[in-house]
């Protein structure tokens, strides 16, 4: 599938309360036109309970459950099951969470659903801090980034979560990393969760602009830098098979043009800068990818 | 009448599968893994036809069956203590989502230190959530507390919490009257939803809501509430007609000409009977009120019972700390208005799981002259 095949029904009503420029309003726009209307989403505290709509209107055109921070997984699973049990086996059950409810608070409860093999379709929406209550860091952020509560910089003893592995580490059907910046990619990603059966995990990495510093007008363009400059993968793992790179720049660029695209790493020192690119390239390697 | 002898977590587990719940959620923790062992058994073998989710913590427990229930169909967990504590957030969540969820609790005290055996602290601590809450005494009744909990929950659209003690009541043997399915069937009708999570009719459950709005919600919780009373006694009167047991919000023994009246709520109420016996054998007009539904809490009908009557011993299983057992604060606010109020005695009674013998009882209502209802009460 490529985007040219995608619908043009929206599931997200105009009016949303997304900032504009925001990467999760997009990849929730998109995500959707993939799974269709047989979907229902499981959201906990995210920037998204905010976006889609308050009481009582609604931004999404499928049903949608809010949910406290810590739970969307295991929501989910009850959901699907009751789902199973009342012979709608084929509703898509989506918790739909931040890094924050992924990577931290809901950690547990992922891996429990995805140990469980639960029959759900887990996807984060990562914007490298928490963002809703005003860009406090995360195990999202990475090293070096400024948030209001690292404000010299996120300290770089820390390493940003590798949740891709921490997931595929529970063999589960299919994990994938993608961003809306690639959108053939990111819909043949969600195309093949959807046909997936089992625990299902898409990363993707999602600008903030307010959060990133950055102009709302650029926030494609700095998805497009992460991926290019090798500091976000694109990559997915079906169970069973090895992990496949599903894009590949021809060369990467250096990290620097990606960070510096950012007011976020402002204050970085060139050793800095050098440091997150040391690690960078050592990822890459151990992918085979330089 | 099918009789056998079984655990009060068996009877539970019964009570259970006789609901004919969809959805199962639980992560064990003592007093109330033989609950969920039974339960685990029933869908593995076939006799209950239903999910079975092995959860990670209780945070999770509560958390899948909420989902199941937001799905549209019977959701049931069972825990006690630390794992009840753990699921606070989500059993405040529930009475806002207003999903009828039953949760079985099996009482038990709260560390540290670590304690297993039981006390009322864990529900207690949970009393202002908007759950009801239902203390049992028997096998039987936590048995039959556990299907009336399904009719009332899916009525009021409110969570119900059924408490039995830790080890007394959920690991002794009792005979239990085992209810037939078809009774089970007639008494409570199949769980149909009017607003559930539905792709043919999407709709978004727990958006942001504004004060106003939220307000609304919540005077409606307490309506809810107050309306409770009229559905629980028409589950009570069709539960009489179907299974041929009563029962009441409260209960009481040999309280009518009675001039000292205990109040407790959960097993122990067994021993206070034996002990009311005894006092009574001896000249001392004692009486007993046991506590079923402590939420919504009758205080009308309390008020009404305990008119006239000289002291009212309150037999605490918990306290709130800094101010007093629980239950007396509930009797006292209902009896406030009342111009002749009776002494009222604050007595805690135990607390993790430090026995409690007749003997103890009766020396309360022996020694009553030398007590002082100003102080909380203590034992030995």
């Amino acid at each position: 599938m490529d985007f040219r095949d995608i619908t043009n029904v929206e599931y997200v009503n105009q009016g949303d309360y997304a900032c504009p420029g925001c990467g999760a309003g997009l990849s929730m726009r998109h995500a959707l036109k993939v799974l269709g209307e047989k979907t229902a989403i499981v959201m906990p505290a995210s920037c998204w309970s905010i976006i889609a709509g308050v009481f009582p209107t609604t931004a999404l055109q499928v049903p949608l459950m809010h949910v406290p921070f810590a739970t969307a997984a295991a929501v989910a699973s009850g959901v699907k099951n009751a789902f199973n049990e009342k012979g709608e086996e084929d509703v898509n059950v989506v918790c739909w969470a931040g890094d924050g409810g992924t990577f931290d608070i809901g950690l547990q409860a992922l891996s429990g659903a995805a140990e469980r093999k639960e029959d759900i379709i887990y996807v984060c929406y990562d914007n490298e801090a928490y963002m809703n209550t005003g860009i406090q860091r995360s195990s999202a952020t990475p090293p070096g980034a400024w948030t209001t509560t690292t404000p010299t910089g996120n300290p770089l003893v820390y390493d940003k979560k590798d949740m891709f592995n921490i997931v595929a580490s529970h063999n589960p059907a299919y994990v994938a990393t993608a961003t809306i910046a690639y959108p053939d990619d990111f819909y043949k990603k969600f195309e093949k969760a959807k046909n997936a059966k089992g625990f299902r995990f898409i990363h993707l990495l999602s600008t903030c602009p307010p959060g990133w510093r950055i102009d709302s007008k650029d926030s494609i363009k700095v998805m497009r830098l992460a991926v290019e400059s090798g500091m976000f993968v694109l990559m997915e793992k079906e169970q069973g098979k090895p992990i496949n790179v599903t894009y590949r720049p021809e060369r990467f660029i250096p990290v620097k043009e990606y960070l510096s695209a950012q007011g976020r790493y402002r204050h970085l020192s060139e050793e800095t800068v050098n440091e997150i690119q040391d690690r960078v390239n050592r990822r890459l390697k151990e992918l085979g990818l330089i | 009448m099918n009789k056998d002898m079984m655990l009060g977590s068996e009877a539970v587990a019964l009570g259970v599968k006789l609901a004919r719940p969809k959805v199962i959620s639980a992560y064990p923790i003592t007093p109330q893994t033989h609950i969920i062992e039974t339960i685990s058994e029933m869908v593995d073998n076939g006799e209950l036809d239903a999910s079975f989710i092995r959860v990670e913590s209780e945070l999770s427990a509560i958390s899948a069956a909420m989902g199941a229930s937001q799905a549209g169909v019977r959701a049931f967990t069972a825990t006690s203590s630390h794992g009840l504590a753990l699921m606070h957030e989500v059993l405040h969540w529930i009475v806002g989502a207003r999903l009828p969820v039953v949760l079985v609790n099996a009482n038990r005290a709260i560390g540290s230190p670590w304690n297993i055996w039981t006390d009322q602290t864990d529900s207690m601590s949970q009393r202002d959530l908007g759950w009801l809450q239902v203390y049992c005494e028997t096998a039987q009744e936590a048995l039959d507390t556990v299907l009336q909990a399904f009719y009332v929950a899916e009525k009021v659209l409110l969570p119900i919490m059924v408490m039995i003690d830790g080890f007394i009541l959920s690991h002794t043997l009792e005979e239990v009257v085992i209810p037939e399915q078809e009774q089970a069937d007639e008494f409570l009708p199949p769980y149909k939803p009017e607003y559930y999570l539905d792709v043919e009719n999407p709709m978004s459950f727990g958006n942001p809501a504004k004060g106003d709005v939220f307000y609304l919600f919540r005077k409606d919780i307490q309506r809810s509430m107050e309306a409770s009373f009229g559905v629980i006694g028409e589950a009570h009167e069709k539960f009489k007609k179907v299974f041929g047991r009563d029962y009441g919000l409260y209960e009481y023994y040999r309280l009518s000409d009675a001039d000292i009246v205990f109040v407790i709520a959960g097993a122990l109420t067994g021993t206070v009977r034996v002990a009311v016996d005894r006092l009574r054998d001896s000249g001392v007009k004692a009486g007993l009120l046991k506590i079923r539904y402590f939420r919504p809490f009758p205080k009308d009908e309390i008020r009404e019972l305990l008119k006239g009557k000289s002291s009212v011993i309150v037999l605490n299983r918990s306290l709130s700390f800094g101010s007093s057992g629980q239950i007396t604060q509930e009797v006292m606010g209902a009896l406030y208005y009342e111009k002749e109020k009776p002494k009222i005695y604050d007595y805690i009674l135990s607390l993790g799981g430090k026995e409690v013998f007749v003997d103890d009882i009766v020396n309360i209502a022996e020694n009553l002259g030398t007590l002082s209802s100003s102080n909380i009460l203590w034992r030995e």
